[in-house]
């Protein structure tokens, strides 16, 4: 079968249900996102890919309405506390206000496309929607 | 004065601002002969130098020396994000107290007249439109706005916010009115680059670029310089009384990076190594912040003013909105905080701040900051962040003569 979506990050898994996964150092537990060398908190330098809840609280947001060029805006960019793992990222399906975005707000991973490429390859982003 | 003590000797700023006619050399040039000139000592005197200019080119210390005086001694080029200053200054103590020399320059420059946002941003990883997997996230496309925001306006918003969530009660109005007064506190300074006093609705109602910071809750870029002129006491000693009465005791240096912390890396803590930095200077200085007369700290937006509050123990630990609410901060409180206007008004040139917020706090020190004297200031202490991250703190007292 060919490939047809790809994830924005390779810390994002698709499929039936899409989650994100962090690398989690076997000795002390720390998480990370990015690729690693080693634990920035214990110095181990063994991992084990671990599942990140899809559900989490808003510890902290801004909405962001001045951007670098070719960043759409306005957009929130939050913080989430996801069962003791912070994540980045941004707020979606809720109007970009403080009225509506608060903190401590519940919300849940979502996907949405970010288009197709020119081999006709899809990516998928994340963010994180009211629950 | 103790001979293994270091001073301060002599120091000096340029007024920040825009000088489209003038490079970072000129402006670093300035500041370093009149830091020398107000130490009452010349480029021969000196043993070591360090310098920054973070968006600059590397070799700025060599080049200032072409201007201002070649002598052959160690230059250290340094660069520390916003702690690039007060990182150039310990470089130069660490050197005296290694017993190298006995006497250093430190060195701060930088044009950001103009540049506009800092952070964020970036090209399209290819010109076709290609989803390929690259870099640390293996990202297939940059994610500035993505996920999250890379820009300094929103990630020190979300610094302060987070303290919201932590313990409440920090709302939009509670950040503009910091704002409001350290551009009341500017009105003062003539060094500042804006000098404009402000009303609560003025910048509540300004342009919002990322909430809860509208534009005069952003530190303003700007061009300007700073140096200092530092000294050991065994040769201050051997120096004249004027220059013994004018010089400023470091009572503590430090400089931390932060430590691993759960999310550290998906939010930059600027807490735990301002918090380090802060109980390792009073530890060294043997002073309690209540013995603070005034308070230079990073205000490089409205939100990061209020962590450091808390962060510098100013106040109870979760106590900063009631600690700012009561007034205490407002140069006429019990800790003035960035009477200097902060970097809000007064203005951040990257390079410079670390030692320009130590030239306000010493100017009060030795009783020359004019109309905007705080009466008989004795102990101050001045803060900087560089996010990434490095927290500078000095300690600065009164001289005894």
């Amino acid at each position: 079968m060919t490939i047809t979506q790809v994830p924005l990050v390779d810390y994002l898994v698709l499929g039936d249900s899409p989650h994100l996964v962090a690398n989690e150092c076997t000795k002390c537990g720390a998480r990370y996102f990015d690729r690693r060398n080693a634990c920035a908190s214990c110095f181990a330098v063994d991992f084990k890919k671990v599942d990140i809840a899809n559900e989490g609280i808003v510890r902290s947001f801004t909405i962001v309405t001045f951007a670098a060029p070719g960043v759409p805006v306005p957009f929130v960019a939050a913080i989430i506390d996801c069962a003791g793992t912070s994540v980045r990222g941004n707020l979606a399906n809720v109007d970009p206000t403080p009225e509506k975005v608060t903190l401590g707000m519940k919300v849940r991973l979502t996907t949405y496309s970010l288009g197709s490429d020119d081999n006709g390859l899809e990516a998928i982003g994340f963010g994180y929607e009211p629950a | 004065m103790a001979t293994d003590d270091i001073y301060i000797l002599g120091i000096y700023m340029t007024k920040f601002g825009k000088y489209p006619d003038r490079d970072t050399v000129d402006l670093a040039s300035e500041a370093v002969i009149a830091a020398l000139a107000d130490a009452q000592v010349t480029m021969k005197d000196i043993g070591v130098m360090a310098a920054g200019c973070l968006m600059g080119q590397g070799g700025i210390g060599q080049m200032i020396q072409k201007q201002v005086g070649q002598t052959g001694i160690p230059v250290y080029n340094v660069s520390n994000a916003c702690a690039t200053g007060a990182t150039a200054l310990r470089t130069a103590i660490m050197a005296i107290k290694a017993g190298e020399c006995d006497m250093g320059l430190a060195v701060g420059v930088e044009k950001l007249a103009g540049v506009g946002l800092l952070g964020g941003g970036g090209t399209p990883k290819s010109k076709n439109k290609e989803w390929t997997p690259s870099g640390r996230f293996g990202s297939v496309t940059n994610v500035d706005g993505l996920i999250g925001t890379a820009a300094m306006p929103g990630t020190f918003a979300q610094v302060g916010m987070e303290y919201g969530h932590k313990y409440g009660g920090a709302t939009f109005e509670l950040f503009a009115k910091i704002s409001e007064k350290n551009h009341a506190h500017s009105t003062l300074n003539p060094l500042a680059a804006y000098t404009k006093r402000m009303s609560l609705d003025e910048i509540m109602n300004d342009i919002m670029i990322s909430y809860p910071n509208t534009r005069p809750m952003c530190s303003a870029n700007c061009d300007g310089a700073a140096a200092a002129v530092v000294v050991s006491g065994a040769k201050l000693k051997t120096l004249s009384l004027e220059q013994q009465r004018r010089a400023i005791k470091v009572s503590a240096s430090i400089l931390t990076s932060d430590p691993y912390q759960e999310a550290c890396q998906v939010l930059p803590d600027v807490n735990t190594l301002t918090r380090i930095a802060a109980k390792q200077a009073y530890e060294q200085a043997g002073v309690s912040p209540s013995d603070l007369n005034l308070v230079e700290l990073h205000d490089c937006f409205a939100t990061a003013e209020l962590v450091h509050y808390d962060n510098l123990m100013l106040c109870e630990e979760g106590g900063a909105v009631d600690f700012f609410n009561s007034g205490a901060t407002w140069r006429d409180g019990s800790m003035p905080v960035n009477v200097s206007g902060g970097l809000e008004s007064k203005g951040h040139p990257i390079a410079a701040t670390g030692i320009a917020n130590i030239w306000e706090v010493c100017h009060h020190l030795r009783g020359e900051a004019g109309p905007r004297q705080i009466e008989g200031a004795k102990v101050g202490l001045a803060h900087v962040i560089g996010l990434g991250s490095a927290c500078g703190i000095h300690i600065l007292e009164k001289s005894a003569l």
